[in-house]
Protein backbone atom coordinates (compact mmCIF):
# COMPACT_ATOMS: atom_id res chain seq x y z
CA UNK A 1 0.00 0.00 0.00
CA UNK A 2 1.52 3.05 -1.30
CA UNK A 3 1.00 6.67 -0.50
CA UNK A 4 2.67 10.05 0.34
CA UNK A 5 2.22 13.58 2.45
CA UNK A 6 3.83 16.40 3.86
CA UNK A 7 5.23 16.04 7.36
CA UNK A 8 3.78 17.24 10.52
CA UNK A 9 5.74 16.93 13.95
CA UNK A 10 4.20 15.83 16.91
CA UNK A 11 6.30 14.70 20.15
CA UNK A 12 6.26 11.04 22.29
CA UNK A 13 3.35 10.34 24.56
CA UNK A 14 0.37 12.01 22.96
CA UNK A 15 -2.57 10.41 25.01
CA UNK A 16 -6.09 10.11 22.71
CA UNK A 17 -7.33 13.23 25.28
CA UNK A 18 -5.04 15.49 23.48
CA UNK A 19 -6.16 13.79 20.05
CA UNK A 20 -9.78 14.92 21.24
CA UNK A 21 -10.85 15.83 24.64
CA UNK A 22 -13.69 13.87 26.23
CA UNK A 23 -15.64 16.83 25.94
CA UNK A 24 -16.37 15.89 22.47
CA UNK A 25 -17.21 12.56 22.27
CA UNK A 26 -20.86 12.75 23.12
CA UNK A 27 -21.92 12.84 19.71
CA UNK A 28 -21.86 10.45 16.59
CA UNK A 29 -21.40 13.56 14.11
CA UNK A 30 -17.55 13.14 12.92
CA UNK A 31 -17.35 16.76 12.07
CA UNK A 32 -16.83 17.53 15.70
CA UNK A 33 -13.74 15.51 16.01
CA UNK A 34 -12.55 16.28 12.87
CA UNK A 35 -13.08 20.36 13.89
CA UNK A 36 -11.44 19.88 17.46
CA UNK A 37 -8.57 17.33 16.85
CA UNK A 38 -5.30 17.96 18.46
CA UNK A 39 -7.34 20.88 20.38
CA UNK A 40 -5.54 20.87 23.90
CA UNK A 41 -2.18 20.09 22.04
CA UNK A 42 -1.74 23.06 19.74
CA UNK A 43 -4.57 24.39 17.85
CA UNK A 44 -3.12 24.92 14.89
CA UNK A 45 -2.40 21.57 14.17
CA UNK A 46 -6.17 20.89 12.83
CA UNK A 47 -5.48 23.26 9.87
CA UNK A 48 -2.31 21.28 8.70
CA UNK A 49 -3.81 17.62 8.64
CA UNK A 50 -5.21 17.16 4.80
CA UNK A 51 -2.95 15.09 3.42
CA UNK A 52 -0.05 14.82 5.91
CA UNK A 53 2.06 12.47 7.60
CA UNK A 54 2.07 12.80 11.34
CA UNK A 55 5.95 11.59 12.33
CA UNK A 56 5.59 11.18 16.27
CA UNK A 57 7.39 10.11 18.67
CA UNK A 58 7.24 6.64 20.84
CA UNK A 59 3.68 5.61 22.70
CA UNK A 60 1.50 7.74 20.38
CA UNK A 61 -2.22 6.91 20.99
CA UNK A 62 -1.91 6.37 24.75
CA UNK A 63 -4.49 6.51 27.37
CA UNK A 64 -8.28 6.22 26.73
CA UNK A 65 -9.44 3.20 23.88
CA UNK A 66 -11.80 5.66 22.32
CA UNK A 67 -11.91 5.28 18.85
CA UNK A 68 -12.51 8.64 18.07
CA UNK A 69 -9.20 9.85 18.25
CA UNK A 70 -8.33 7.37 15.21
CA UNK A 71 -11.56 8.24 13.36
CA UNK A 72 -10.38 12.15 13.96
CA UNK A 73 -6.75 11.74 12.77
CA UNK A 74 -8.42 9.88 9.48
CA UNK A 75 -11.28 11.81 8.81
CA UNK A 76 -8.67 15.31 8.81
CA UNK A 77 -7.24 13.76 5.20
CA UNK A 78 -3.98 12.28 7.44
CA UNK A 79 -2.39 9.51 5.03
CA UNK A 80 -0.50 7.73 7.77
CA UNK A 81 1.08 8.14 11.11
CA UNK A 82 4.78 7.08 11.97
CA UNK A 83 6.03 6.62 15.04
CA UNK A 84 8.74 4.26 17.18
CA UNK A 85 5.79 2.84 18.89
CA UNK A 86 2.12 2.51 19.26
CA UNK A 87 -0.12 2.28 22.00
CA UNK A 88 -2.26 -1.36 21.61
CA UNK A 89 -5.45 -0.20 21.83
CA UNK A 90 -5.22 3.05 19.15
CA UNK A 91 -3.24 0.42 16.81
CA UNK A 92 -5.96 -1.75 16.52
CA UNK A 93 -8.21 1.56 16.19
CA UNK A 94 -6.41 2.71 13.60
CA UNK A 95 -5.91 -0.07 11.36
CA UNK A 96 -9.71 -1.07 12.13
CA UNK A 97 -10.70 2.45 10.59
CA UNK A 98 -8.41 2.06 7.57
CA UNK A 99 -5.80 4.48 9.04
CA UNK A 100 -2.36 3.15 7.58
CA UNK A 101 0.52 3.15 10.94
CA UNK A 102 4.29 2.67 10.09
CA UNK A 103 6.28 1.62 12.79
CA UNK A 104 8.86 3.30 12.23
CA UNK A 105 11.74 5.98 14.45
CA UNK A 106 12.07 9.09 12.21
CA UNK A 107 13.30 12.04 12.41
CA UNK A 108 11.48 14.84 11.46
CA UNK A 109 10.90 18.26 9.37
CA UNK A 110 7.78 19.77 9.32
CA UNK A 111 6.25 20.07 5.64
CA UNK A 112 9.21 17.04 4.15
CA UNK A 113 7.50 15.50 1.60
CA UNK A 114 7.36 11.28 3.02
CA UNK A 115 6.75 8.34 0.98
CA UNK A 116 5.68 5.25 2.11
CA UNK A 117 4.92 1.48 0.78
CA UNK A 118 3.38 -0.40 3.72
CA UNK A 119 3.78 -3.99 1.51
CA UNK A 120 6.86 -3.29 0.37
CA UNK A 121 7.89 -2.51 4.29
CA UNK A 122 9.58 0.92 3.77
CA UNK A 123 9.66 4.88 4.38
CA UNK A 124 11.70 7.53 2.73
CA UNK A 125 11.85 10.90 4.32
CA UNK A 126 14.72 13.36 3.03
CA UNK A 127 15.43 10.85 0.08
CA UNK A 128 16.49 8.50 2.60
CA UNK A 129 14.85 5.64 3.11
CA UNK A 130 13.76 3.60 6.34
CA UNK A 131 12.94 -0.38 6.86
CA UNK A 132 9.48 -0.97 8.42
CA UNK A 133 8.05 -3.39 10.78
CA UNK A 134 5.95 -5.19 8.61
CA UNK A 135 1.99 -5.55 9.64
CA UNK A 136 0.20 -9.16 10.39
CA UNK A 137 -1.14 -10.14 7.13
CA UNK A 138 -4.41 -9.90 8.84
CA UNK A 139 -4.11 -6.23 9.63
CA UNK A 140 -2.59 -5.50 5.94
CA UNK A 141 -5.96 -7.23 4.66
CA UNK A 142 -8.17 -4.95 7.28
CA UNK A 143 -6.51 -1.77 5.55
CA UNK A 144 -6.67 -2.84 2.06
CA UNK A 145 -10.27 -3.31 2.49
CA UNK A 146 -10.33 0.51 3.87
CA UNK A 147 -11.01 -0.66 7.41
CA UNK A 148 -12.78 -3.76 9.51
CA UNK A 149 -16.18 -2.62 8.53
CA UNK A 150 -15.47 -3.38 5.09
CA UNK A 151 -13.68 -6.43 5.97
CA UNK A 152 -16.09 -7.79 7.75
CA UNK A 153 -19.56 -7.76 5.42
CA UNK A 154 -17.16 -8.57 2.37
CA UNK A 155 -16.79 -11.60 5.00
CA UNK A 156 -20.74 -12.46 5.77
CA UNK B 1 4.96 -24.25 30.79
CA UNK B 2 3.90 -20.54 29.53
CA UNK B 3 2.97 -17.32 30.58
CA UNK B 4 -0.44 -16.57 32.19
CA UNK B 5 -1.09 -15.11 28.85
CA UNK B 6 0.15 -17.51 26.79
CA UNK B 7 -1.97 -20.65 28.75
CA UNK B 8 -5.39 -18.31 28.55
CA UNK B 9 -4.95 -17.50 25.14
CA UNK B 10 -3.16 -21.04 23.53
CA UNK B 11 0.13 -20.04 21.79
CA UNK B 12 3.49 -18.61 22.55
CA UNK B 13 4.45 -14.78 22.92
CA UNK B 14 4.70 -12.93 19.52
CA UNK B 15 2.28 -15.80 17.89
CA UNK B 16 -1.38 -14.40 16.39
CA UNK B 17 -3.98 -16.54 17.96
CA UNK B 18 -7.81 -16.36 16.94
CA UNK B 19 -10.19 -16.47 20.29
CA UNK B 20 -13.31 -17.10 21.60
CA UNK B 21 -14.24 -14.39 23.58
CA UNK B 22 -15.81 -15.73 26.49
CA UNK B 23 -17.08 -11.84 28.42
CA UNK B 24 -17.55 -8.97 26.35
CA UNK B 25 -18.87 -5.31 27.14
CA UNK B 26 -18.79 -1.71 26.21
CA UNK B 27 -20.02 1.19 28.13
CA UNK B 28 -22.43 4.13 27.19
CA UNK B 29 -19.76 5.85 25.53
CA UNK B 30 -18.20 3.17 23.53
CA UNK B 31 -21.35 1.58 22.93
CA UNK B 32 -22.96 3.84 20.70
CA UNK B 33 -20.26 3.35 18.39
CA UNK B 34 -20.37 -0.30 18.45
CA UNK B 35 -23.56 -0.32 17.55
CA UNK B 36 -22.99 2.10 14.89
CA UNK B 37 -19.93 -0.53 13.73
CA UNK B 38 -22.12 -3.66 13.94
CA UNK B 39 -24.81 -2.10 11.85
CA UNK B 40 -22.74 -0.82 9.13
CA UNK B 41 -20.96 -4.40 9.12
CA UNK B 42 -24.41 -5.63 8.56
CA UNK B 43 -25.59 -7.20 12.00
CA UNK B 44 -29.19 -7.66 12.35
CA UNK B 45 -29.64 -9.99 15.06
CA UNK B 46 -27.41 -10.88 17.96
CA UNK B 47 -27.15 -14.90 17.96
CA UNK B 48 -25.23 -14.92 21.46
CA UNK B 49 -26.21 -12.36 23.91
CA UNK B 50 -25.32 -14.25 27.00
CA UNK B 51 -21.64 -13.14 27.25
CA UNK B 52 -22.50 -9.63 25.97
CA UNK B 53 -23.09 -6.88 28.12
CA UNK B 54 -23.59 -3.66 28.33
CA UNK B 55 -22.86 -1.05 31.33
CA UNK B 56 -23.72 2.81 31.28
CA UNK B 57 -21.28 4.92 33.82
CA UNK B 58 -19.35 7.38 31.62
CA UNK B 59 -21.99 9.79 31.67
CA UNK B 60 -24.79 8.87 34.10
CA UNK B 61 -27.21 10.40 34.05
CA UNK B 62 -27.30 11.83 31.12
CA UNK B 63 -25.44 15.49 31.19
CA UNK B 64 -28.18 16.60 27.98
CA UNK B 65 -30.34 15.64 25.56
CA UNK B 66 -27.75 14.89 23.11
CA UNK B 67 -26.48 12.22 25.29
CA UNK B 68 -29.41 11.16 26.62
CA UNK B 69 -30.88 10.30 23.20
CA UNK B 70 -27.96 8.51 22.71
CA UNK B 71 -28.27 6.57 25.76
CA UNK B 72 -31.59 5.83 24.81
CA UNK B 73 -31.21 4.18 21.44
CA UNK B 74 -28.34 2.10 23.00
CA UNK B 75 -30.62 1.34 25.72
CA UNK B 76 -33.34 0.14 23.16
CA UNK B 77 -31.21 -2.03 21.59
CA UNK B 78 -29.62 -3.81 24.28
CA UNK B 79 -33.15 -4.34 26.03
CA UNK B 80 -34.62 -5.84 22.64
CA UNK B 81 -31.36 -7.85 21.96
CA UNK B 82 -31.46 -8.97 25.63
CA UNK B 83 -27.83 -8.45 26.22
CA UNK B 84 -26.70 -8.00 29.69
CA UNK B 85 -27.83 -4.95 30.68
CA UNK B 86 -27.03 -2.59 33.54
CA UNK B 87 -28.21 1.06 33.55
CA UNK B 88 -27.12 4.39 35.24
CA UNK B 89 -26.59 3.84 39.04
CA UNK B 90 -24.96 0.38 38.63
CA UNK B 91 -21.73 1.21 38.59
CA UNK B 92 -18.93 1.29 36.76
CA UNK B 93 -18.45 -1.38 34.03
CA UNK B 94 -14.94 -2.69 35.25
CA UNK B 95 -16.02 -2.73 38.61
CA UNK B 96 -19.55 -4.42 38.04
CA UNK B 97 -17.74 -7.04 35.51
CA UNK B 98 -15.33 -7.75 38.59
CA UNK B 99 -18.34 -8.56 41.66
CA UNK B 100 -18.37 -12.26 40.74
CA UNK B 101 -19.12 -12.14 36.82
CA UNK B 102 -15.21 -12.36 35.24
CA UNK B 103 -14.01 -16.06 36.29
CA UNK B 104 -9.94 -17.48 36.14
CA UNK B 105 -9.24 -18.20 32.90
CA UNK B 106 -11.61 -16.41 30.65
CA UNK B 107 -11.03 -14.09 27.44
CA UNK B 108 -12.47 -10.89 28.81
CA UNK B 109 -12.63 -8.08 26.27
CA UNK B 110 -14.12 -4.48 27.09
CA UNK B 111 -14.15 -1.63 25.27
CA UNK B 112 -12.40 0.46 27.37
CA UNK B 113 -8.82 0.38 27.71
CA UNK B 114 -9.17 -0.13 31.80
CA UNK B 115 -10.48 -3.33 31.29
CA UNK B 116 -7.33 -5.12 32.17
CA UNK B 117 -8.53 -4.14 36.10
CA UNK B 118 -10.22 -8.16 35.66
CA UNK B 119 -6.74 -9.37 35.15
CA UNK B 120 -6.61 -9.49 39.16
CA UNK B 121 -8.79 -12.61 38.81
CA UNK B 122 -6.49 -14.39 36.00
CA UNK B 123 -8.94 -13.81 33.07
CA UNK B 124 -7.00 -12.77 30.02
CA UNK B 125 -8.42 -9.47 30.46
CA UNK B 126 -8.04 -6.24 27.62
CA UNK B 127 -9.54 -3.34 26.34
CA UNK B 128 -10.07 -2.71 22.52
CA UNK B 129 -12.09 0.22 20.42
CA UNK B 130 -15.22 -0.32 19.25
CA UNK B 131 -15.07 -1.57 15.66
CA UNK B 132 -13.52 -4.33 17.16
CA UNK B 133 -16.27 -4.84 19.41
CA UNK B 134 -18.45 -4.54 16.86
CA UNK B 135 -17.11 -7.41 15.18
CA UNK B 136 -16.82 -9.67 18.11
CA UNK B 137 -20.67 -8.68 18.62
CA UNK B 138 -21.00 -10.57 15.36
CA UNK B 139 -18.89 -13.46 15.81
CA UNK B 140 -17.88 -14.17 19.07
CA UNK B 141 -14.26 -13.95 18.18
CA UNK B 142 -11.53 -11.75 18.21
CA UNK B 143 -7.71 -12.17 17.31
CA UNK B 144 -4.65 -11.33 19.87
CA UNK B 145 -0.96 -11.05 18.94
CA UNK B 146 0.14 -13.28 22.24
CA UNK B 147 2.11 -10.94 24.54
CA UNK B 148 5.83 -11.11 26.18
CA UNK B 149 5.39 -10.87 29.92
CA UNK B 150 7.10 -9.09 32.54
CA UNK B 151 7.68 -10.73 35.65
CA UNK B 152 6.33 -8.33 38.88
CA UNK B 153 8.03 -9.76 41.74
CA UNK B 154 6.27 -8.98 45.17
CA UNK B 155 7.02 -9.53 48.31
CA UNK B 156 7.05 -7.81 51.96
CA UNK B 157 4.19 -6.29 53.42
CA UNK B 158 2.37 -2.72 52.98
CA UNK B 159 3.05 -0.43 55.39
CA UNK B 160 2.46 2.55 57.26
CA UNK B 161 0.03 4.77 55.43
CA UNK B 162 1.16 3.17 52.06
CA UNK B 163 -1.77 1.77 49.60
CA UNK B 164 -1.98 -0.37 46.86
CA UNK B 165 -2.67 2.31 45.09
CA UNK B 166 0.72 4.02 46.06
CA UNK B 167 2.43 0.74 44.98
CA UNK B 168 0.39 0.97 41.05
CA UNK B 169 1.87 4.31 41.31
CA UNK B 170 5.62 3.73 41.85
CA UNK B 171 5.70 0.45 39.36
CA UNK B 172 3.86 2.93 36.62
CA UNK B 173 6.75 5.53 37.73
CA UNK B 174 9.50 2.90 37.41
CA UNK B 175 8.44 1.26 34.32
CA UNK B 176 7.05 4.90 32.52
CA UNK B 177 3.88 5.17 30.23
CA UNK B 178 5.25 2.62 27.49
CA UNK B 179 7.34 0.41 29.32
CA UNK B 180 5.42 -2.67 29.19
CA UNK B 181 3.73 -1.50 25.43
CA UNK B 182 2.29 -4.91 23.88
CA UNK B 183 2.80 -6.52 26.83
CA UNK B 184 1.14 -8.02 29.76
CA UNK B 185 2.42 -7.53 33.60
CA UNK B 186 2.10 -10.50 35.67
CA UNK B 187 2.32 -9.55 39.86
CA UNK B 188 3.75 -13.18 41.30
CA UNK B 189 5.44 -13.82 45.06
CA UNK B 190 4.34 -13.85 48.35
CA UNK B 191 3.70 -10.57 48.07
CA UNK B 192 1.43 -10.39 45.84
CA UNK B 193 -0.06 -13.50 47.26
CA UNK B 194 -0.75 -12.30 50.28
CA UNK B 195 -2.89 -9.16 48.76
CA UNK B 196 -6.63 -8.79 49.07
CA UNK B 197 -8.75 -8.56 45.87
CA UNK B 198 -9.65 -4.82 46.15
CA UNK B 199 -5.49 -4.08 46.11
CA UNK B 200 -5.11 -6.18 43.09
CA UNK B 201 -7.83 -4.96 40.77
CA UNK B 202 -6.42 -1.34 41.65
CA UNK B 203 -3.00 -3.02 40.93
CA UNK B 204 -4.18 -4.18 37.65
CA UNK B 205 -5.77 -0.72 36.86
CA UNK B 206 -2.74 0.69 36.63
CA UNK B 207 -0.79 -1.70 33.85
CA UNK B 208 -2.58 -0.02 30.79
CA UNK B 209 -0.70 3.15 32.06
CA UNK B 210 2.15 1.54 31.61
CA UNK B 211 0.79 0.53 27.73
CA UNK B 212 0.79 -3.48 28.94
CA UNK B 213 -2.38 -5.61 27.12
CA UNK B 214 -3.12 -6.49 30.91
CA UNK B 215 -1.75 -6.85 34.37
CA UNK B 216 -2.79 -10.00 35.85
CA UNK B 217 -2.88 -12.10 39.21
CA UNK B 218 -3.02 -15.92 39.14
CA UNK B 219 -6.26 -17.02 41.03
CA UNK B 220 -5.34 -18.48 44.13
CA UNK B 221 -7.44 -19.35 47.24
CA UNK B 222 -7.79 -15.70 47.93
CA UNK B 223 -9.33 -15.17 44.39
CA UNK B 224 -11.72 -18.35 45.07
CA UNK B 225 -12.88 -16.86 48.32
CA UNK B 226 -13.89 -13.57 46.95
CA UNK B 227 -15.21 -15.28 44.26
CA UNK B 228 -17.61 -18.51 46.57
CA UNK B 229 -18.94 -15.30 48.45
CA UNK B 230 -20.57 -14.19 44.68
CA UNK B 231 -21.81 -17.75 44.40
CA UNK B 232 -19.27 -19.32 42.39
CA UNK B 233 -17.09 -22.17 42.11
CA UNK B 234 -13.67 -21.05 40.72
CA UNK B 235 -10.39 -23.34 40.24
CA UNK B 236 -7.08 -21.94 41.16
CA UNK B 237 -4.30 -21.54 39.21
CA UNK B 238 -0.58 -23.10 39.64
CA UNK B 239 2.08 -20.58 38.47
CA UNK B 240 4.57 -22.54 36.25
CA UNK B 241 8.30 -21.68 35.23
CA UNK B 242 8.52 -19.61 32.28
CA UNK B 243 10.10 -17.39 30.61
CA UNK B 244 9.57 -13.18 31.00
CA UNK B 245 10.78 -10.69 28.90
CA UNK B 246 11.90 -8.40 32.14
CA UNK B 247 11.64 -9.29 35.68
CA UNK B 248 11.01 -6.29 38.15
CA UNK B 249 11.23 -6.60 42.47
CA UNK B 250 9.35 -4.51 44.43
CA UNK B 251 9.37 -5.14 48.69
CA UNK B 252 6.08 -3.95 49.49
CA UNK B 253 7.96 -3.01 53.08
CA UNK B 254 9.93 0.40 51.36
CA UNK B 255 6.38 1.41 49.53
CA UNK B 256 5.44 4.91 50.68
CA UNK B 257 2.74 7.40 50.03
CA UNK B 258 3.63 8.84 46.24
CA UNK B 259 1.39 11.63 43.69
CA UNK B 260 1.84 11.11 40.67
CA UNK B 261 2.17 14.87 39.13
CA UNK B 262 0.21 16.18 36.21
CA UNK B 263 0.58 15.58 33.54
CA UNK B 264 1.91 12.50 33.68
CA UNK B 265 0.98 9.19 35.10
CA UNK B 266 4.50 8.24 35.43
CA UNK B 267 6.06 11.50 37.05
CA UNK B 268 6.28 9.93 40.53
CA UNK B 269 6.89 11.89 43.92
CA UNK B 270 6.98 11.00 47.64
CA UNK B 271 4.18 12.99 48.84
CA UNK B 272 5.72 14.44 51.52
CA UNK B 273 7.79 16.94 48.61
CA UNK B 274 4.37 18.21 47.18
CA UNK B 275 2.97 18.43 50.78
CA UNK B 276 0.92 22.14 50.66
CA UNK B 277 0.07 22.41 47.22
CA UNK B 278 -3.17 24.01 47.69
CA UNK B 279 -6.14 22.08 45.95
CA UNK B 280 -9.53 23.26 44.75
CA UNK B 281 -11.01 19.80 44.57
CA UNK B 282 -10.90 16.58 46.09
CA UNK B 283 -12.10 13.43 43.66
CA UNK B 284 -12.95 9.80 45.58
CA UNK B 285 -13.59 7.15 43.47
CA UNK B 286 -13.62 5.99 39.76
CA UNK B 287 -12.52 2.16 38.85
CA UNK B 288 -8.91 2.52 40.69
CA UNK B 289 -10.14 3.53 43.95
CA UNK B 290 -14.28 3.89 44.42
CA UNK B 291 -14.47 0.33 46.35
CA UNK B 292 -16.20 0.01 49.62
CA UNK B 293 -12.61 -0.39 50.97
CA UNK B 294 -11.60 2.49 49.78
CA UNK B 295 -14.69 4.64 50.90
CA UNK B 296 -14.37 2.94 54.37
CA UNK B 297 -10.69 4.29 54.57
CA UNK B 298 -11.42 7.53 53.64
CA UNK B 299 -14.63 7.80 56.31
CA UNK B 300 -12.12 5.89 59.06
CA UNK B 301 -10.24 9.16 58.43
CA UNK B 302 -12.78 11.81 57.79
CA UNK B 303 -15.21 10.67 60.90
CA UNK B 304 -16.47 13.17 62.86
CA UNK B 305 -14.50 16.12 61.30
CA UNK B 306 -15.27 18.13 57.92
CA UNK B 307 -13.46 18.29 54.92
CA UNK B 308 -11.38 21.78 54.12
CA UNK B 309 -11.89 22.00 50.13
CA UNK B 310 -15.21 20.93 47.78
CA UNK B 311 -15.08 16.98 47.88
CA UNK B 312 -16.57 14.73 45.84
CA UNK B 313 -16.98 11.10 46.20
CA UNK B 314 -18.56 8.16 43.69
CA UNK B 315 -18.88 4.86 44.82
CA UNK B 316 -18.12 2.51 42.36
CA UNK B 317 -21.22 0.21 42.12
CA UNK B 318 -24.56 0.07 43.31
CA UNK B 319 -23.31 -2.53 45.75
CA UNK B 320 -20.42 -0.24 46.92
CA UNK B 321 -23.31 2.49 47.74
CA UNK B 322 -25.43 0.10 49.11
CA UNK B 323 -22.79 -1.42 51.72
CA UNK B 324 -21.94 2.05 52.25
CA UNK B 325 -25.08 2.45 53.72
CA UNK B 326 -25.26 -0.65 55.38
CA UNK B 327 -22.49 0.46 57.54
CA UNK B 328 -22.69 3.80 58.10
CA UNK B 329 -19.63 4.73 56.17
CA UNK B 330 -22.00 6.91 54.01
CA UNK B 331 -23.12 8.80 57.09
CA UNK B 332 -19.75 9.48 58.21
CA UNK B 333 -18.40 10.72 54.84
CA UNK B 334 -21.63 13.02 53.73
CA UNK B 335 -21.53 14.61 57.55
CA UNK B 336 -18.14 15.03 56.79
CA UNK B 337 -19.10 17.88 54.16
CA UNK B 338 -18.75 15.28 50.99
CA UNK B 339 -20.92 15.58 48.15
CA UNK B 340 -21.73 12.13 46.84
CA UNK B 341 -22.43 11.11 43.33
CA UNK B 342 -24.38 8.69 41.44
CA UNK B 343 -22.17 5.18 41.34
CA UNK B 344 -20.21 5.60 37.85
CA UNK B 345 -17.02 7.64 36.26
CA UNK B 346 -18.11 10.45 37.95
CA UNK B 347 -15.67 13.66 37.02
CA UNK B 348 -12.96 11.11 36.16
CA UNK B 349 -13.15 12.01 32.05
CA UNK B 350 -14.07 15.45 32.75
CA UNK B 351 -17.39 15.38 30.29
CA UNK B 352 -19.75 16.14 33.59
CA UNK B 353 -20.53 16.70 36.99
CA UNK B 354 -17.37 17.59 38.70
CA UNK B 355 -15.28 19.18 35.95
CA UNK B 356 -12.77 21.88 37.18
CA UNK B 357 -12.26 25.02 35.73
CA UNK B 358 -9.19 27.15 34.34
CA UNK B 359 -6.35 27.28 36.86
CA UNK B 360 -7.91 24.83 39.32
CA UNK B 361 -6.38 21.72 40.57
CA UNK B 362 -7.37 18.71 41.46
CA UNK B 363 -6.22 15.68 43.95
CA UNK B 364 -8.04 12.28 42.49
CA UNK B 365 -7.85 9.11 43.26
CA UNK B 366 -8.32 7.95 39.59
CA UNK B 367 -5.67 6.77 37.45
CA UNK B 368 -5.14 9.73 34.66
CA UNK B 369 -3.58 13.11 34.90
CA UNK B 370 -3.57 14.08 30.81
CA UNK B 371 -3.82 17.71 30.57
CA UNK B 372 -7.00 18.98 30.30
CA UNK B 373 -8.68 15.98 31.36
CA UNK B 374 -10.76 16.24 34.02
CA UNK B 375 -11.48 19.79 32.40
CA UNK B 376 -9.73 22.57 30.04
CA UNK B 377 -7.10 24.17 32.01
CA UNK B 378 -7.23 22.28 35.16
CA UNK B 379 -4.51 20.33 37.07
CA UNK B 380 -4.82 16.58 38.27
CA UNK B 381 -2.76 15.50 40.71
CA UNK B 382 -3.63 11.33 41.92
CA UNK B 383 -2.64 9.91 44.90
CA UNK B 384 -3.82 6.85 47.03
CA UNK B 385 -7.37 7.20 49.20
CA UNK B 386 -5.84 7.99 52.49
CA UNK B 387 -3.78 10.52 50.80
CA UNK B 388 -6.70 12.18 49.84
CA UNK B 389 -8.60 12.08 52.76
CA UNK B 390 -5.79 14.02 54.78
CA UNK B 391 -5.40 16.44 52.03
CA UNK B 392 -9.11 17.51 52.03
CA UNK B 393 -9.48 17.99 55.50
CA UNK B 394 -6.21 20.08 55.53
CA UNK B 395 -7.33 22.08 51.73
CA UNK B 396 -4.15 21.38 50.58
CA UNK B 397 -1.58 18.26 49.37
CA UNK B 398 -0.99 16.70 52.82
CA UNK B 399 0.79 13.37 53.87
CA UNK B 400 -1.09 10.94 54.84
CA UNK B 401 -0.71 9.40 58.71
CA UNK B 402 -1.48 5.70 59.67
CA UNK B 403 -4.81 5.14 60.82
CA UNK B 404 -5.71 1.37 61.96
S1 LIG C 1 -13.63 5.56 36.25
FE1 LIG C 1 -12.38 6.80 34.87
S2 LIG C 1 -10.74 5.45 34.19
FE2 LIG C 1 -12.34 4.16 35.10
S3 LIG C 1 -13.62 3.50 33.38
FE3 LIG C 1 -14.53 5.37 34.22
S4 LIG C 1 -13.65 7.07 33.03
FE4 LIG C 1 -12.37 5.26 32.68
Amino acid sequence: MPGRGHAVCVGADIDTDQIIAGRYLRTKDHAVWVEHAFEDLDPSLARRMSGAVIIAGKNFGCGSSREQAAIAIRESGVVAIAAPSFARIFFRNAINVGLPLIECDLSCTEGDMVKFDLAEGWVETQGKKHPVKPLSPRMQEILASGGLVNYMRARR
Amino acid sequence: MGTLSERILGGTAGEYVDCHVDRAYVHDGTGVLTLEAWKNMGGKGIQDAAHLYVLFDHIVPANNSTTAALQHELREFACGSFLQFSDIGGGICHQVMGEGVVLPGEVVVGADSHTCTLGAFGAFATGVGATDMAAIWMTGETWFRVPESIGIHLSGTLSGAAEAKDLALTYVGRLGMDGATYQALEFIGEGAAALPMDDRLTLCNLAVETGAKAGMFYADDITVQYLAAAGHEARQQEPESCRYQQELDFDLTDVVPVIAVPPRVDTIRPVSDLAGVPLDQVFVGTCTNGRYSDLARFARIVKGRKVAVRTIVVPASRAVLEEAIRTGVLADIVESGCSIGTPGCGPCLGAHMGVIGEGEVCLSTANRNFKNRMGTGGEIYLSSVATAAFSALEGEITPPEEVS
